[in-house]
């Protein structure tokens, strides 16, 4: 359990580490070829940041408005109330918000920044299909995605992967309508003609490949932390089986969940979108891991 | 010159590590301190629950007067015990004597149905359970401080500043490390 704790956080940073060297590599030939040095790289970077702020900032109330997702309390649901205050005492953070989202399908999810301003959502199907010890693996899980910090995580890699993004398409812009005057323009290079064409040619692959090898990236960051959250949720309970058992009865019904969008499915304890979860076998475009692995790692613990 | 500057540099820095590194080892140890406060917390929600419980169960198991008392008794004694190992020990007494009494109200299928008992059987459920994640908690909060009072380097400022390894939460007896599976 401690092993495949480690393992998956020191994952998850080696992939933000390439993520970041990806972003200077841009940074720099991009910037090069296109004339506009470091500058490019500072500008997206920026823009990225403010346009992610205010989903980061307002981020859970949009979400669970859009989840259409009511908050209750104590007396509405005491075993939900109990198992999450149990959650609480064991990990030691402070007892998040909770919110039941009306639908059949079993599902839960958890947004906010920190653990003080947190909130868990959990379907109606869930609370009925479920029993206490699996539900309470499910909240665990939920509840290790805020204490590792995961959304906070999500939206800086969402802000890196934007970042990319931006600049590769400042890059082509420029580099389509002015890469003659671009190069004549960066009176600080002087390299000579056969070394300029080959950062150009790089700066051209890059500016293809890179916002596909960023996405590829954040959704591989994305399976490591549900890896993460699945061995953290089963370090509070100390009980694996729960969770391996709450996953196969989630991913055997077959219920959809209605309000489940592409914008909120990576949030979700197991993929939403039905289609997305049967392909996610080996695909590198899947935000979660395939369950059966999901399942075999909790059970090997 | 610039040597002196960098022996300034560097002493600078080994300052503020050496802060950095204390002040993490005093939230360390308060932690484990909350930790082991939250576990009484539990202990005395356990307490409260109870007396609710005999009322309601009253009323239906009148010929049982005999488990009734020894909840009541057992509670008692758990309250005024003194020390870890007497309390784990009338603490254990005090769930075995809880079990015998929701095995007992298994015949009464009144009480069975009875809302209020149901709801005492989650909170009772709720309550054993948050006493053993609040002791599972103070025990990862000591694996925490202890793995970095005996690490290198931190264990240099640990022993200078008097941070000790602070002691697991233990069965002490034998009887007491067989499982209780508290199922009501």
């Amino acid at each position: 359990m401690y092993q495949q704790i480690a393992q998956n956080r020191r994952n998850s940073f080696f992939l933000i580490l390439i993520i970041l060297i990806l972003l200077l590599l841009c940074g720099y030939f991009i910037g090069e070829a296109a004339g506009f040095g470091l500058w490019g790289l500072f500008i997206s970077l920026a823009v990225s940041a403010l346009l992610i702020s205010f989903s980061f900032l307002g981020g859970d109330k949009a979400v669970l408005a859009a989840s259409l997702a009511h908050s209750i309390e104590k007396k509405d649901n005491p075993q939900l109330f109990n198992v999450a205050e149990e959650m609480s005492i064991a990990s030691g953070l402070p007892v998040p918000k909770i919110y039941i989202i009306d639908d059949t399908a079993p599902n839960a999810f958890a947004c906010g920044r920190n653990p003080e301003s947190a909130s868990i959502a959990v379907t109606s199907g869930l609370l009925s299909k479920l029993n206490r010890d699996e539900l309470q693996a499910v909240i665990s899980h939920e509840m290790s995605h805020i204490k590792n910090y995961d959304i906070l995580y999500a939206t800086l890699i969402a802000v890196l992967v934007g970042t990319v993004a931006l600049l590769c398409d400042f890059a082509w812009r420029s580099m389509r309508y002015g890469f003659i005057g671009g190069r004549r323009r960066s009176s600080g290079s002087s390299s000579s003609g056969p070394a300029v064409l080959i950062v150009f040619v790089i700066a051209i692959l890059l500016s293809i490949l890179a916002p596909l090898f960023a996405q590829m990236l954040r959704f591989a960051v994305s399976r490591q932390r549900e890896y993460l959250a699945d061995a953290s949720g089963a370090q509070l309970t100390r009980y694996p089986e729960a969770l391996a058992s709450a996953l196969e009865k989630i991913s055997q019904d077959k219920e959809v969940l209605e309000v489940a969008n592409r914008a909120t499915q990576h949030l979700y304890i197991v993929n939403p979108i039905k289609p997305f979860e049967t392909r996610a076998q080996n695909n590198i475009f899947s935000t979660h891991p395939p369950i059966e692995e999901r399942i075999r790692r909790l059970r090997q613990m | 010159m610039s040597v002196l500057i960098i022996l300034i540099a560097v002493a600078g820095i080994l300052i503020l590590a050496v802060i950095l590194a204390y002040n993490n080892l005093v939230q360390l140890r308060n932690r484990v301190r909350n930790a082991w406060s939250q576990i009484d917390v539990q202990l005395k929600r356990r307490y409260d629950l109870i007396p609710n419980l005999i009322e309601t169960a009253k009323g239906y198991m009148q010929y049982e007067k005999e488990v009734l008392e020894n909840v009541t008794k057992a509670r008692s004694m758990a309250m005024q015990a003194q020390g870890p190992a007497e309390q784990a020990k009338a603490e254990n007494a005090l769930t075995q004597a809880l079990k015998s009494l929701f095995a007992v109200a298994e015949r009464y299928p009144d009480l069975k149905a009875n809302q209020n008992m149901l709801a005492l059987q989650e909170e009772l459920t709720s309550t054993e359970n948050r006493i053993s994640f609040a002791r599972q908690h103070y025990n990862d909060q000591v694996m925490t401080i202890n793995t970095a009072v005996e690490s290198f380097p931190t264990n240099i400022i640990a022993n200078t500043f008097g941070f000790k390894k602070e002691q697991f939460f233990e069965v002490a007896e034998e009887a007491e490390r067989k499982p209780v599976k508290v199922q009501f």
